[in-house]
């Protein structure tokens, strides 16, 4: 075979290697660059009236969970592992925050009532911290380690594993 | 009943002059009626979002959220989007603004939120010049592909017709002298 006719073959490699790279890569996932960079402060004011700040939980693992009611099945999948958790590990100093975005607030309240949610939850209006932390679906999960660092980002609905994990790990994070 | 009572003449009237008042009233009618048909159906200007302060301010929030990608469509900008998220994305980009930040400023908060993917045009530089470089550069090689085949093909054109076969053409002499004489006589 001339080298020329051994052109076209070598021609399609790029192209093959490219495509292979297309189909392997999930076009709705979308990097965050805020992994392992300071998480963005925010303040919400949570459903039962009270009102919390990201400040007002300095040196707290947090895990921030942003979800909404209309978000099935992934948010009904992934909301009795939250409250599990938070209860597992709360006492060991763990903080949960639900943020409930874009909707009804009846709709936030019944979900919140659904699962026995006893961590504290509240609504974004203007969608301001979904924005602010990159949000782009629900569910999404961050999990903030004590020195404020955003350690690990969950897209899509947590696994039992997932979640036991990366809650140790803020935790055990000195 | 009530329609019908609307033909009814005034006493002593003339037909001419009943056609000219019902000319008046139609043209009366049709005068205020044009007018109104033209507002109702004319598209109404775009309506501002939340926070709207001035056509100029509706132009420059256009103007930086069509260069953002929305987040949650494909391939719409978040000046074209008609999802929850853009239209958030639309009033945090007004407040930004109002609070004086240029668009550059506002472009370089949501990549350091959502990464480079935001932008709907990615920035020249490193492996991004990729993109802007190989069409380009495809389009230069087709060019230069074009170019050598065109130059070939005329190339053969102008390549000297192989010499003739001393049988072949000492018959088509013969033929046409035979053709010659069968004409002519």
């Amino acid at each position: 075979m001339s080298w020329k006719k051994a052109l076209i073959p070598l021609a399609c490699v790029p192209l093959i290697v490219l495509l292979a790279y297309g189909f392997r890569t999930d076009p709705k996932a979308i990097p965050s660059p805020l992994v392992e960079k300071a998480a963005p402060g925010f303040r919400i004011a949570v459903y039962d009236g009270d009102s919390l700040s990201l400040e007002g939980l300095k040196g707290k693992p947090v895990v921030l969970n942003f979800w909404a009611s209309w978000c099935y099945p992934a948010c009904y999948e992934e909301a009795p592992l939250l409250e599990a958790t938070w209860r597992k590990y709360q006492n060991q100093g763990l903080m949960m925050v639900g943020v409930d975005i874009q909707d009804k607030e009846v709709d936030g309240r019944e979900f919140i009532a659904r699962f026995n949610f006893t961590f504290p939850n509240g609504p974004d209006p203007g969608s301001k911290i979904s924005i602010d932390y990159g949000v782009y679906g629900v569910p999404e999960t961050f999990f903030i380690d004590r020195q404020g660092r955003i350690a690990y980002k969950q897209v899509g609905a947590l696994s039992p594993d997932v979640i036991e994990e990366q809650a140790r790990a803020i935790l055990e994070e000195k | 009943m009530g329609l019908r009572r609307r033909g009814r003449v005034a006493p002593g009237g003339t037909a001419a002059r009943r056609r000219g008042g019902w000319a008046l009233v139609a043209l009366v009618c049709a005068g205020l009626l044009i007018p109104l048909t033209i507002l109702a159906v004319a598209p109404s200007p775009p309506r501002a979002e939340a926070g709207s302060s001035s056509p100029d301010m509706d132009e420059r929030v256009r103007d930086v959220a069509s260069e953002l990608r929305c987040v949650v469509c494909q391939n719409l900008s978040v000046a074209d989007s008609p999802s929850d998220l853009a239209k958030e994305m639309r009033n945090l980009i007004r407040e930004l603004l109002q609070q004086g930040k240029t668009p550059e400023e506002i472009k370089a908060y949501f990549v350091s939120r959502y990464g480079e993917f935001v932008l709907l045009e990615p920035p020249k530089r490193g492996f991004n010049l990729l993109v802007w470089g190989l069409p380009f550069a495809a389009l230069l090689v087709g060019a230069c592909g074009v170019y050598l085949a065109a130059k070939r093909w005329t190339q053969r054109g102008h390549q000297a017709a192989p010499p003739l076969d001393p049988a072949y053409a000492e018959r088509v002499r013969r033929e046409l002298k035979e053709r010659e004489g069968s004409s002519g006589s």
